[in-house]
């Protein structure tokens, strides 16, 4: 079996998490395992990548100090033409969605995102995908190729403990040429609210089930009898229903809270990958087939309209008691 | 500033159930509804405001049959000027680079400064046309654009991508270029009356896979990098335990629930 690359990916000094899932999750693949890492200054990160991978091919220049598609797509397609891997890993994140596609089409490589799952049929990778929300599984069949590329979900992968030690390779950056199309200016962190709802003790989060923002008062009237603050999904934000700061997910806030009760959210995993290590969960949902209901511990399928009001009351009764 | 919006017509299946049909490589369809890909809006919401501000045209491209110029219109309402579907038996069963392809065939010969699309299709996710398309028109890209400023000299445009944690990175582009549209960019507007009338009267343009000088083998399954083999029911570990009743009794059983954990 030939290499398998996984790129390294990193944002302001941290290596994420999603470097060491791939690197993990390619050492059962069989092949050896290289860890790719663009980055200025990052010895550190090369080390920790060592104890994960074969090999560590790492090109430290101020080029890649800060994530830009245009300098990576160039030096990994230059590394990738000379090293002649089988299949090159990366997240499926805002870095790796924004160039995975143009590196697999500059190099004539099928390409299959935010994969799920991965099994190998000999050289050829055989993915599994979501569709529909998360729904469906789509089980993926690649056409024939010497090379293919697979972006990866973030936890798809289990990191455990460093068993390997591999040689980290310093590499001349292959880029020569100035990068021009695209330059990096600054990060601008999200807007810090009133209620910071990762200290929060409970949480009631509210999705885009609630239908108008006229609605909220019942969500809110619940919050108010348990004593939880409103949290909520993108799509009653971006409706803008709910202040940022309250947005739980992938592009919110990570909580883990004593309980997330969650109203009119079909849990689509952009939404789980930020609540699910909250202690206790609980959907209501009139959807008996939302994927809330697979990491949730209880469940009620109804109306929200109807059972929320009753829910508020029946606390009300028990607190008075 | 002349810019090409891109736009898909999908189901919506966050409210309902999903069926696999006999195939077992597509979904039964017969009972759901359709509109437009949720980010897409947000696109066409973001390119007419450019225009509203800075002058020129907005083109409206969507790739599928003729149940499409609804979703088409709608955009056209709003404030697009013209449209292209490309339609072809060719183009079924075509993944995002499949699609890419098409795209970039249909758009290579417009004038255009930013093509738009959105960041990622809401049925099957893929997230590969907005850059796929940029690499295969050879021009700069960026996806997951939640903030857009064109800068004074028309020449670039400063963008603003979400990462994850909601955190921002700002990066200065040349154009033309294809940006691939968030949710939350800004807030869609709805079509006027007047607007709905006006887009009826429009013609949107049909092209064939040989109109866009396009093989059938570059298209569809053919043309893809990758095919959907079939569809299965994800498996769940365990579980909620749903809570039996009408709604009196399933809200007197949570709080009980609620309590007996201390959480009340
Ligand atoms: C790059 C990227 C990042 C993202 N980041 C995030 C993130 O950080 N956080 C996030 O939440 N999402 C995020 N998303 C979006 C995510 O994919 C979903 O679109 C979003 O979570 C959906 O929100 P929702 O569950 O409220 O709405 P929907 O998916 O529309 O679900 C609404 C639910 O309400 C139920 N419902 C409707 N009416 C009723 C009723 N009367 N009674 C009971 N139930 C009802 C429906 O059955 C449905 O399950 C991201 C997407 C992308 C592409």
């Amino acid at each position: 079996m030939k290499d398998i690359f996984v790129l390294m990916e990193h944002r302001r000094g941290e290596l994420r998490d999603i470097s060491l899932e791939m690197l993990c999750g390619a050492s059962q693949l069989g092949g050896n395992v290289v860890a790719v890492l663009l980055g200025s200054g990052v010895d550190s990160f090369a080390e920790k990548a060592a104890g994960y991978a074969d090999k560590v091919l790492y090109v430290d220049d101020p080029m890649f100090e800060n994530y830009n598609s245009e300098a990576y797509q160039k030096a990994l397609s230059a590394l990738i033409k000379e090293h002649q891997p089988g299949l090159v890993l990366i997240g499926n994140t805002a870095q790796g969605v924004d160039m995975a596609p143009a590196l697999a089409v500059e190099l004539g490589a099928p390409l299959v995102t935010d994969i799920i799952a991965l099994e190998m049929e000999g050289d050829k990778p055989k993915p599994t995908r979501q569709f529909y929300g998360g729904k469906l599984n789509a089980h993926m069949t690649l056409k024939d190729a010497g090379m293919y590329i697979l972006t990866v979900r973030e936890a798809t992968f289990q990191v455990g403990e460093p068993t390997k030690s591999g040689e980290i390779v310093k590499v001349e950056n292959p880029v020569k040429e100035e990068i021009t199309y695209r330059k990096f200016v600054e990060y601008v962190e999200p807007e810090v609210g009133e209620v910071d709802i990762t200290q929060s003790t409970m949480l009631v989060g509210v999705g885009r089930g609630i239908r108008e923002d006229k609605n909220l008062p019942i969500v809110e009237e619940l919050a108010k009898v348990l004593g939880a603050d409103l949290a909520a999904s993108r799509a009653v934000v971006d409706a803008g229903w709910l202040p940022p700061d309250r947005q739980v997910g992938i592009s919110g806030k990570t909580v883990k809270p004593k309980l997330y009760l969650a109203v009119g959210i079909s849990g689509a995993f952009q939404h789980v990958t930020g609540m699910k290590g909250s202690e206790l969960i609980v959907a209501i949902n009139k959807d008996p087939d939302a994927p809330i209901f697979s990491i949730a511990d209880y469940g009620i399928v109804d109306d929200l309209f109807k059972v929320v009001p009753k829910l508020t009351e029946k606390i009300k009764e028990l607190k008075g008691a | 500033m002349n810019m090409i919006v891109c736009v898909k017509r999908v189901p919506d299946t966050a409210e309902s159930e999903v069926h696999i049909d006999a195939s077992g490589r597509d979904i039964d369809k017969s009972r759901l509804s359709f509109g437009i890909n949720e980010c897409d809006n947000y696109a066409v919401e973001e390119a007419i405001q450019i225009k509203e501000k800075l002058g020129g045209k907005v083109t409206v491209i969507s790739l599928g049959g003729k149940e499409n110029d609804e979703v088409i219109r709608m955009a056209l309402a709003k404030g697009g000027d013209d449209a292209i579907r490309l339609d072809d038996p060719a183009f079924a069963g075509s993944d995002g680079f499949a699609v890419a392809k098409a795209l970039a065939a249909a758009i290579k010969d417009l004038e255009y400064d930013i093509v738009f699309t959105g960041a990622l299709a809401d049925d099957d996710g893929y997230a590969v046309v907005p850059v796929a398309l940029a690499e295969l028109l050879g021009v700069p890209h960026a996806t997951y654009v939640k903030d857009l400023e064109i800068l004074e000299d028309g020449k670039r445009a400063r963008v603003g991508r979400e990462l994850e944690g909601g955190l921002m990175e700002y990066l200065e582009i040349e154009l033309p270029c294809v940006l691939g549209i968030q949710t939350g960019i800004n807030e869609p507007r709805y079509a006027s009356f007047k607007g709905i009338k006006q887009a009826a009267k429009k013609e949107i343009v049909v092209k064939s896979a040989a109109d866009l000088g396009l093989d059938p083998s570059e298209v569809g399954e053919a043309g893809s990098w990758a095919i959907l083999e079939k569809f299965s029911v994800p498996e769940v570990g365990e579980m909620a335990e749903i809570l039996q009743g009408d709604p009196e009794e399933t809200a007197a059983k949570l709080a009980q629930i609620l309590k007996e954990k201390g959480l009340i």
